[in-house]
């Protein structure tokens, strides 16, 4: 204490030399801290970079298409013959199919994919649920490819056995996987919902005597209903966007029927053949492709966003 | 004076009661569906791909003759694929979840990207594959190339990497950073040597879950134009290549043609199963060694 009450003058100045000889050393490091959250925005609008080039090669070339086949010709035309030489672009059939396989699909994803939700959230053992919740995640984790193969050697000739009329390829085999691989979404996401849920009020509806049947539904689901609701609509996102199932398994006639055994493409597939198949750059038939895909874009768009807007707006808070 | 009438109330509450426990197992029954198809499904595969399986088939070049294709070409080109997805979205994915969550002022543009970036994990995988044919493999001219696969996939995945990391660096606690601001650290020493260790564990595990989307993924390669020919072995980044889950596509869609493609594709099916499988493993131990609760 002493020396510093005699050489605090000498102190202040080294103090203050130590702090400038700091500061050059660390210019670097200053200059980092500064550049730092410039970079990282640089690369954080990368993401917004990446729709906005989604969205102008969408558009871009889905003008072009439009100025040789008219929107309405388009979205009203019941015949797509893209490859004969008097090419019919309607994309109605397309549609049609993209439909049918999601329907299919949510009628086996959403009842039991619910059934799962309720189990797993209300009845399920905390034993049971740490058991079966990662085996839904393995079934959510399969690659789609491998659900088309499935699809298409096992599910298509077995159903077969049971409706001979039902051709090789067809729009019902891949409908009924779809579902299968939505299953575990829906089951998460609406338990997620479920469990949200405060005990609180479960309680108080067993505690009026209601059995646990009775507080699922009259309490819980209608508590969860926003989160519920986003999940189907999810996964129907999830459906019309699946391409690899409808690819394999439901082949490529553009029929225009609502004959389950039969054949259809769905918008996804039709990228798929067309894309595969090599269509010269400039041709009505490449720019066909992101007609097809910009639709696809759009509604997915809009129901995931439905989806959100589902889930905020109507969501009960506790 | 009887408060209760026991058998009254057990008249009434016997439907209930009963309609409960019915329900109870048509629910655990339903549970049960998804377990039992993934046992038929692994089961099929199995028996179908494992005589396939041995040396031979995992390290021949392709070839037309069921009896001589091997994956070797499909197993590189995944590997080349994961060493162009795995640095950028590690890189893009992370620095945007640190922008995100720990340097942007809370605003219009901020929310934005955070929309966006929601938005852009329910796009289709194929229209990616659109995406990618039309500015790397068209515009840019890579052609059908590792560095265009790679990229195309990169994007595809960096949703799931951007979310995931930002969950985990939500997670760390403010206290440690606080700590390390009452030390004197400014924010970028407090984000690099405080923040991203605690996070590490949670967006390792969420990148190595987008990997193994990346490899299985194939509808936005089919849109690339992938190959499944007899192509040399990929060695750089621009070089032709092609994937497991591509090669899968090609022999299902020909076993109608050659029945034993089916068996070669159910062969492939079980590598990439194995692939996927010791990656969600590592992603497990990696949660489960690291996660510290704080």
């Amino acid at each position: 204490m002493r020396s510093y009450n005699i050489n605090k003058e000498k102190e202040i100045v080294q103090t203050r030399n130590l702090i400038s000889a700091n500061m050059n050393s660390n210019r670097l490091m200053i200059y980092i801290e500064k550049a730092m959250p410039k970079i990282l925005f640089v690369i954080a609008l990368l993401s917004i970079l990446t729709t906005i080039g989604i969205v102008f090669v969408l558009i871009t070339e889905t003008v072009d298409f439009f100025q040789r086949i008219s929107v309405v010709q388009f979205f009203t035309g019941k015949t797509l013959k893209p490859l004969s030489q008097n090419p019919e672009f309607g994309v109605l059939p397309l549609i049609n199919g993209t439909i049918i396989s999601s329907v299919i699909a949510m009628l086996v994803a959403g009842p039991i994919g619910m059934m799962t939700a309720i189990f797993l959230s209300e009845y399920a053992s905390d034993q049971v649920r740490r058991v079966m919740k990662p085996i839904l995640e393995l079934l959510a984790g399969i690659p789609t490819i491998v659900y088309g193969f499935f699809a298409f050697t096992f599910v298509t000739p077995l159903l077969r056995e049971f409706i001979p009329e039902l051709g090789a390829t067809n729009i019902l085999s891949p409908g009924l996987v779809m579902g299968v691989m939505i299953i575990p979404m829906i089951a998460s996401l609406s338990e997620d919902a479920m469990s949200s849920v405060p005990n609180a009020i479960r309680e108080g509806a067993l505690g009026l005597g209601a059995t646990k049947l009775e507080v699922t539904f009259k309490v819980v689901i209608p508590a969860a209903f926003s989160g519920i609701v986003a999940s189907f609509v999810l996964g129907i996102s999830r459906a019309v966007g699946e391409t690899m199932i409808v690819a394999i398994a439901s082949g490529s006639s553009k029929n225009f029927t609502f004959d389950l055994t039969q054949s259809m493409q769905t918008m996804t597939a039709y990228v798929v053949e067309v894309a595969s198949g090599d269509a010269p750059a400039g041709s009505t038939l490449y720019y066909s492709l992101y007609a097809v895909a910009m639709t696809l874009f759009i509604f997915t768009l809009c129901m995931n966003i439905l989806a959100r807007y589902v889930s905020r707006r109507f969501r009960e808070e506790y | 004076m009887k408060y209760i009438e026991h058998e009254l109330v057990y008249k009434r509450m016997k439907k209930r009661i009963l309609l409960n426990y019915l329900l109870k197992i048509l629910f655990f029954i339903a549970t049960l569906f998804g377990v039992f198809v993934l046992a038929v499904l692994i089961y099929r595969v199995l028996a179908d791909g494992i005589g396939y399986l041995n040396v031979d088939f995992l390290t021949n070049r392709l070839s037309t003759e069921p009896d001589r294709a091997g994956i070797m070409g499909a197993i590189l080109g995944t590997l080349w694929l994961m060493a162009v997805v795995i640095p950028i979205t590690m890189v893009l994915g992370v620095g945007t979840a640190i922008y995100n969550e720990l340097y942007a002022k809370k605003g219009k543009l901020q929310s934005i990207i955070e929309t966006n970036i929601s938005n852009l994990s329910g796009v289709p995988s194929i229209v990616y594959g659109i995406l990618g044919m039309t500015i790397f493999v068209k515009t840019l001219s890579f052609g059908n190339v590792v560095l265009a696969g790679g990229l195309t996939m990169s994007l595809l995945v960096l949703p799931i990497v951007i979310v995931s990391s930002q969950e985990a660096i939500r997670a760390v606690p403010n206290d440690l950073s606080e700590g390390s601001y009452g030390l004197g650290s400014t924010k970028w020493q407090t984000v690099k040597n405080i923040i991203l260790p605690a996070a590490i564990p949670g967006i390792l595990t969420g990148s190595i879950l987008a990997l193994s989307r990346a490899i299985g993924e194939t509808a936005p390669l089919v849109v690339l134009g992938i190959p499944a020919l007899l192509i040399p072995f990929p060695s750089s980044l621009f070089d032709r290549f092609t994937v497991l889950p591509m090669q899968i596509y090609y022999w299902t869609l020909d076993s109608s043609l050659v029945s034993e493609y089916a068996n070669l594709a159910a062969a492939t099916i079980i590598v990439l199963l194995v692939m996927l499988f010791a990656l969600n493993s590592v992603a497990i131990v990696i949660r489960n060694k690291f996660q510290r609760r704080y």
